[in-house]
Formats: structure tokens, sequence, C-alpha cells
């Protein structure tokens, strides 16, 4: 494939979008698991979202 | 399942748990047949290869421009209903819509120095769309530094109706002013003015974005509904450790 004397705009507009969309993938996964994680602790210590169950308190 | 179900969010996160391994392998589909073509279509007999960058270009200033809208109606949700999930949807909308918009600045410059001979000029279209990427800016600032969510959440919802001013301002900038930027050449009167070989991959990459786009969006939903969980749960230990 031949890009031609602009080959470096062509590359460069690609790897900018490669690189925004790879730090929105990145952020949503990792917030994913921050979460699952934090609200899982908060399960284990027995905290609902009414307040602590009762065979915890 | 009637669709106002899947307004409570427990339900929504159910079906997007379900909905979501599909759409990330429909887009994974969409994105391999698009850029295979966009690799593989002619050059522009007046732009030469430059024109791939079309391919990025285009889809990241449609999305930018919806993910705007999508906010607005969102906004209307929590203005009027005051729905949890309207919310949702507008405050995980922001950092997408901008990053698209974002995209479409730097690919539109980039594009812009070997086909004008310049990366930047302040005419109407770039200018009204560093304005729409300033608004998502500000939208998103209201959302993550309000010290009370709610209220963070209404001014975002304000400023996302009032900013929908912005997006007629954009789509007809090229036609009420005089700009460097080509009028509108694929969604106008009469048919689109592309050749079907370049046409076509550009809305397949179109199609492509856009599942991107709305599978970011139902996960950052997502996301967006458990930290809620976490921040109420968190409310409710501080709240029993002063009782």
């Amino acid at each position: 494939m031949n890009l031609g004397p602009h080959a470096d705009f062509i590359i460069a507009s690609y790897a900018v979008t490669l690189f925004v969309v790879a730090v929105l993938i990145a952020w949503v996964v990792l917030d994913y698991s921050t979460q699952r994680r934090t609200l899982g602790d908060l399960e284990a210590r027995g905290i609902t979202r009414r307040g602590r169950r009762k065979d915890q308190a | 399942m009637p669709a106002i179900d899947l307004a409570n969010p427990t339900l929504f996160l159910r079906l997007v748990n379900r909905v979501l391994p599909w759409l990330i392998a429909l887009t994974v589909v969409l994105f391999a047949i698009g850029l295979f073509r966009a690799v593989n279509a002619p050059d522009d007999y007046q732009q030469g290869a430059t024109v791939k960058i079309m391919y990025l270009h285009v889809p990241a200033a449609w999305l930018g421009m919806m993910g705007w809208g999508l906010m607005s109606v969102a906004a209307l949700g929590t203005l009027v209903w005051r729905h949890p999930l309207s919310d949702v949807a507008g405050k995980a909308a922001a950092p997408l819509g901008a990053a698209f918009t974002f995209i479409c600045l730097v690919t539109g410059s980039l594009w812009g120095r070997p086909t004008w001979g310049t990366y930047w000029v302040w005419d109407a279209r770039l200018t009204s769309m560093l304005v729409l990427l300033l608004l998502y800016l500000g939208v998103m600032a209201l959302y993550w530094t309000a010290e009370d969510p709610g209220r963070g959440s209404r001014a975002a919802a304000i400023l996302a109706l009032v900013g929908a001013v912005n997006l007629p301002i954009i789509k007809f900038s090229v036609d009420w002013w005089n700009t460097l930027h080509q009028p509108a050449s694929i969604m106008r009167m009469g048919g689109s003015a592309i050749d079907p070989s370049i046409l076509w991959p550009l809305l397949i990459m179109a199609g492509a974005f856009t599942l991107l786009f709305f599978t970011l969006h139902l996960a950052a939903m997502r996301n967006e509904i458990l930290r809620r969980r976490v921040r109420t749960m968190q409310l409710m230990q501080a709240q029993e450790a002063h009782a």
C-alpha cells in the first residue's frame, strides 16, 4: 500500500485515534474492576444499601 | 419485558451484562471489515491517499455531535422526570463524546495541513467544533467536581440543553458562512456526492465507530450505577459509624 507523500499525516491520524480509543477502553475496563472490587469489599463487611445486615451487626 | 422496566437500574444492569459481549463481538467484526475496505479503497483523484483520514474524521465528527444529542435527551429525563438512569446516561456519554470530538479535531487538523496548507483556521465549522469540545469539558467538570452530585447533575443537564444550540450551528456552519471546510457531501439533498468505492468503507467505519460508542456507553453506564451503589453503601457505613 502506497500512502503517497503525506503518509506521515495519515499514520499520525490513525495512531492518535487508536491511542484515544485504547485510553477509553482501558478507562471503562479499569473503572469496572475498581467498582466491582470496592462493592465486593463493602458487601463482605456486611454493608448493604439499606444498612448493615442483621447477622453482621 | 416491557421497555419501561429497563429504566430500573437492576434490570438495566442485567440487560447490559447480557448484551455487552454481543456488542463487543459485532464491533470487532465491523471494524475488521471497515478497516479492510478503508485500506483497499482507491485514492481520491484530488487528495490522493489523505482521503483515508476521512474514515476516522467523519465518524468521529458524527459521534461527537451524537454524544451531545444523547446528553441533551438525557438532560430532559434528568430535569423533567428526575430519573436517575437519565442522569447516569448523560454522565457516561460526556467523556465519550469529548474523546470523539477530540479525535475529529486532531484528524481534521492532520488532514487540513496537506489539503488546505494549514493545521488550523478560525472558520465557523472548526471553531464551532472546538466550542463543542470545550462544552464537553465544562459538563464533565460539573459532573465530577460538584460537592453535591444532585446539584452537579442538574447544572450539567442545563448546560447540555443550552449547548444543544451549537449542534445546528456545527451542521449548517458550512452553508451559513464562508468556510475553508467543504460543504456537506454525504447527507445532502440529491444524494451523496462521494463515489461508492469510497462511500461504502466510510459508512462501514461509521457503523463500527457508532457500535463502539454504544458499547462503551453501556459499559460506562454500568460502571456509574455501580459507583452510585458504592457511594450509597459508604454513606450507610459512615452513618452507622456515627450512630
